[in-house]
């Protein structure tokens, strides 16, 4: 610890300090890679801006401006807004799902609030992983691993996964869980724990088959065998597999993928517009793609290894992992890994509350490489 | 400084040691998708991009252009017609398909069952697809319905193909028609075409027997469709290869003359080219509108057909098996010739008796014909003469003796369904019946009753040949597409030129000597008059008691019960180009109706003399030579 850094933390920065010390090339690479998503998003309209590609435009635009913003502000505001965010997303989940239990729907994914349409599951990622920071930052390694102690995070994860669930959303309530678990490993979480944890996953797998819709069942089952409904539920991902396969090595060439332009490919330009990918550019292309997400991650962690607190560190590699199950899940699921479970591809995929999400996130990485120095004292993580 | 403490650093230690952990799983799980996609998109590639293209490309069949059926002269019989039709477009109809049709509905007549047709067409076919709304417009309701086209969303006028036969019910049971493939259909023939919708195959007279030279080849359209099966453009076409026109050797004036002459008598009469055995006229009455079959027949149409006792169905002139009566008497007296009855006299006192059984003769009330020999018999139609013929030459001749004269066999016309007739035999009988033949059973067949039938085909193919001595076959086609139809040699019967000449001059006293039976009704123009035999064929059998009550003549009986009217000729009596066979069904009058339709026929033949003129094909000069180089 030198007094250089000592003096830094201490010291005030200005706006204009800090717009100057955002992390422009991660910035950049977001932008190159949303742009990737634009030029996709008007391929599949059959090369046009309309329906998709402009307003996704629009909405990046906004979330850089979002994105920037909550870069200025300081981590130690964020930090003191955890706890009051995550009560909000939570209180806003119990609506949706209530709502959608009451009003008789089958998936109730939104909240309506007057003209405002918001997905309080998407809410709920941020805050889980700004409220689990919070709570992590006050604890000992040792102190994590404490039965009693470790109650408090299990809830603060479970309770919103479960609501989630209800909705009924398998892939946001996965991703929650991830996100929550990959915490409580990066702040020390004993192996005791979580040996015995992945061992009762396995076996728990036949129970939660019991508990599982007849959709995602059938979901499942598809996916282990995709021709036994070739025609049905098997459609999607023998479409996608033979859209991404068909690109080969350099692929079909920009605006010429059969699959997509004949409507051979569902929600093409949501959920699967990484075939669109495949099938357009080819392996040469999705390669390219995933190297630009994998130094996206590397961005992530550098900026959490360099961030001063273990708010930052968490808040940041929190963020960056959220930002990565995202691809995995997509990309797995599209690729016929994993069965569809209905996780957009981020930064690419149309939607304009996946895409601010993302950027909110982003945003909040930025305020900790901007506020890397700030040191902030463990006790600091309660209740204020 | 209380802020960082030695707990702080060992925190970060973990912290970065996890992290590194994690990086790791990250870059495993990288690891996987480059995996999953080197294996889908370098290894399976190929594979994977023969499935799009399978997805993306679909061939669809194109029905070839139906060949035509054209007379001798180059007459359409059966052709293609643009058939104007309104189509609709659901998804495309942004009123409403209900709106659409009521729209079209006051341009056009639309009746109910059409409105309803097009609905359920439209709920069964994908919202893109177009759906007949009405079809065989006249060019005035198309133009109204062009002309109002931009009021009509959705609404496609359409030209198509459909089949046509100008002369309608006239050729019927010649031309055949089309109509629907059946699942029959489909289980006896695997060409793909049939599964076009909307496609028609023969299903009688020449339409059905050259069905695979006039469908021709299926043509193909390589198209691109979506993942809705709509065709998005097309990638490349072959038009397929139209089917053959089939010429025929039918000469539609006669034809049509013939036709309007039967009228609506339920009669069947066949012309043929003495020198060829070309059909010049071949007429099954009543005949049906070949037309009402293409476009689709209603129910009503149908039962009207089926039930009706004059069987417009039933092509008699080649299926319909009648027992020849006294037109079968030249076989007899052409058997008599050869086989030393030439001399034959016989005293007919209007009956005869062998063993137990009394014969009459026709004109057994007016005490019969007094001393006839061979031709007088011929031309008075004597029975007892034929009896007495019959039972000295045995049936044996008798059989060797129509069978030379075409009977007894399928003459081997190109129609389906032909029947052989039948022409008894010993053998036949025991083989049949399992018993003996009976001299009683001679004597019938002497006058053409009893086991004896015949077409009126067969029956003009007779005439044909004892006019000429030639074994005439009748043919119908002449050239399919640019092959020949193979001829049938003519070959010389088995008569001798005295036998012949009896025959022939018996047939001649029948019309042009007064006392002969078609006397009355003869042709009176110089060079045209014919030679014939007329016959009557018994439905039922004369009882003793019809003879005593009178009850014999036809006049007094229910018309199904009444006789067949029959004739055979042929014309000009001095070099005979013309043959006719004609029956008249339950029609035996004392005005002889049929045998002025077979004057009227024969002459009108005579006066036109179509194979005389040129035929409008082949564009082979050595063909035309053969027909014109005849006596």
């Amino acid at each position: 610890m030198t007094t250089r850094s000592y003096a830094a933390a201490r010291r005030t920065l200005s706006i204009g300090d800090k717009l100057l010390d955002v992390n422009w090339g991660l910035v950049l690479l977001i932008t190159i890679i949303a742009t990737a998503g634009f030029a996709m998003l008007y391929s599949v309209a059959g090369g046009s801006f309309h329906p998709w590609a402009l307003p996704q435009m629009v909405r990046f635009v906004i979330g850089l401006i979002l994105l920037i913003t909550i870069a200025m502000v300081d981590i130690r505001v964020w930090m003191s807004l955890a706890y009051p965010l995550y009560g909000a997303a939570l209180v806003l989940l119990l609506a949706t799902t209530i709502m959608g239990k009451v009003g008789g729907l089958g998936a109730q994914r939104w909240l309506e609030l007057g003209p405002l349409q918001i997905q309080p599951s998407e809410l709920m990622k941020i805050s889980l992983v700004l409220a689990l920071s919070r709570y992590l930052h006050g604890q000992q390694v040792e102190d994590i691993s404490k039965p009693l102690k470790l109650l408090i995070p299990l809830a603060m994860i479970g309770l919103p996964a479960v609501l989630v669930l209800m909705q009924p959303n398998l892939g946001t309530a996965m991703i929650l869980c991830a996100d929550g678990a990959s915490l409580l490993f990066l702040a020390g979480l004993s192996w005791w724990w979580i040996l015995p944890t992945l061992g009762a996953g396995v076996a728990a797998v036949p129970i939660a088959w019991r508990f599982m819709h007849d959709y995602q069942k059938q979901r499942v089952l598809t996916f282990l065998n995709p021709s036994s409904d070739a025609l049905g539920a098997g459609w999607n991902i023998s479409q996608a597999e033979i859209a991404v396969g068909s690109g080969g090595l350099a692929g079909k060439g920009y605006m010429q993928g059969t699959q997509s332009r004949l409507n051979f490919l569902p929600e093409k330009e949501t959920d699967f517009i990484w075939t669109v990918l495949g099938e357009e550019f080819g392996f040469v292309g999705c390669i390219a793609m995933l190297l630009l997400f994998a130094v996206v991650i590397a961005y992530g962690i550098r900026i959490a290894m360099a961030s001063r607190s273990q708010f930052g560190r968490l808040l940041a590699t929190g963020i960056t992992l959220n930002f990565f199950f995202y691809i995995m899940i997509n990309a797995s699921m599209v690729m016929g890994l994993i069965p569809v479970v209905g996780i957009p591809m981020p930064l690419i995929s149309y939607g304009g509350t996946a895409m601010l999400t993302v950027m909110v996130g982003f945003g909040l990485l930025m305020s900790v490489h901007v506020h890397r120095q700030v040191e902030i004292p463990r006790h600091s993580s309660g209740l204020m | 400084m209380p802020i960082f403490d030695r707990k702080d650093k060992s925190r970060y230690a973990t912290f970065t040691r996890r992290t590194l952990l994690m990086t790791g799983g990250v870059n495993v799980v990288f690891a996987v998708l480059a995996g999953r996609l080197y294996q889908l998109q370098i290894r399976e590639g190929d594979e994977f991009m023969t499935r799009a293209e399978e997805n993306r490309v679909s061939q669809r069949l194109v029905a070839p252009l139906r060949g035509r059926i054209l007379d001798r002269f180059g007459i359409e019989l059966a052709s293609n017609r643009r058939n104007y039709r309104v189509l609709i477009v659901k998804e495309q109809a942004v009123e409403g398909v209900d709106a659409a049709i009521d729209t079209i509905g006051k341009l056009i007549y639309l009746s109910d069952h059409q409105r309803e047709k097009v609905k359920r067409d439209i709920a069964n076919n994908k919202p893109f697809a177009p759906v007949p709304v009405a079809e065989n417009l006249s060019w005035d309701e198309f133009a109204r319905i062009n002309l109002h086209l931009p009021y009509l969303p959705g609404i496609q006028p359409d030209v198509g193909e459909t089949r046509s036969y100008p002369y309608g019910p006239d050729l019927s049971h010649i031309l055949g028609y089309v109509a629907s493939v059946s699942v029959d259909d489909m289980k006896s023939d695997d060409d793909p075409l049939l599964s076009i919708p909307g496609f028609r195959i023969g299903k009688r007279g020449i339409e059905k027997e050259f069905e695979h030279e006039i469908r021709g080849k299926a043509g193909a359209s390589r198209v691109e469709v979506n993942a809705y099966g709509r065709v998005i453009r097309e990638l490349g076409h072959d038009a397929g290869t139209p089917g053959s026109d089939v010429y025929l050797t039918i000469d539609q004036q006669v034809q049509q003359f013939a036709a309007q002459r039967l009228g609506n008598e339920s009669a069947a009469c066949a012309v043929l080219d003495i020198s060829n055995g070309d059909v010049i006229s071949l007429v099954s009455s009543p005949g049906y509108d070949p037309n009402a079959f293409n476009v689709g027949i209603s129910q009503n149409e149908w039962n009207a057909l089926t039930t009706d006792d004059h069987k417009p169905l039933i092509n008699k002139v080649i299926t319909g098996e009648y027992p020849p009566g006294s037109t079968f008497k030249p076989v007899i007296a052409a058997a008599c010739m050869d086989n030393g009855l030439a001399d034959l006299q016989v005293n007919c006192t209007g009956s005869m008796t062998l063993g137990n059984n009394v014969f009459h003769c026709w004109s057994w009330k007016k005490g019969g014909h007094g001393h006839v020999d061979l031709k007088r018999a011929i031309a008075a139609s004597c029975d007892i003469f034929f009896y007495e013929a019959a039972k000295r030459l045995g049936i044996d001749k008798i059989h060797d003796t129509a069978i030379a004269l075409g009977l007894g066999g399928k003459t081997g016309i190109e129609l389906p369904g032909e029947r052989p007739g039948l022409i008894p035999s010993r053998g036949w009988k025991l083989k049949r019946f399992g018993v003996p033949w009976q001299q009683g059973e001679t004597l019938n067949t002497g006058i053409g009753q009893g086991y004896v039938t015949a077409t009126p085909l067969q029956l003009a193919t007779l005439a044909a040949r004892i006019a000429s001595g030639n074994a005439v076959s009748p043919r119908i086609t002449r050239y399919i597409g640019h092959s020949e139809q193979p001829r049938i040699p003519l070959n010389r019967l088995p008569f001798s030129d005295t036998a012949l000449a009896a025959v022939q001059e018996g047939m001649n006293m029948v019309a042009n000597v007064p006392g002969g039976t078609a006397f009355p009704w003869r042709i009176t123009q110089p060079g045209f008059e014919m030679a014939g035999k007329t016959g009557t064929a018994q439905v039922r059998r004369i009882t003793r008691e019809d003879r005593a009550t009178g009850r014999v003549g036809n006049a007094n009986q229910p018309w199904k019960l009444r006789e067949h009217a029959l004739f055979i000729a042929y014309a000009p009596v001095q070099l005979p180009r013309y043959a006719l066979g004609i029956i008249q069904e339950h029609g035996a009058t004392p005005e002889h109706t049929h045998v002025q339709m077979a004057r009227d026929i024969l002459l009108f033949a005579q006066q036109r003399d179509p194979v005389k003129l040129p035929n409008a094909y082949p564009v082979n000069a050595a063909d035309r030579g053969v027909d014109e180089v005849r006596g």
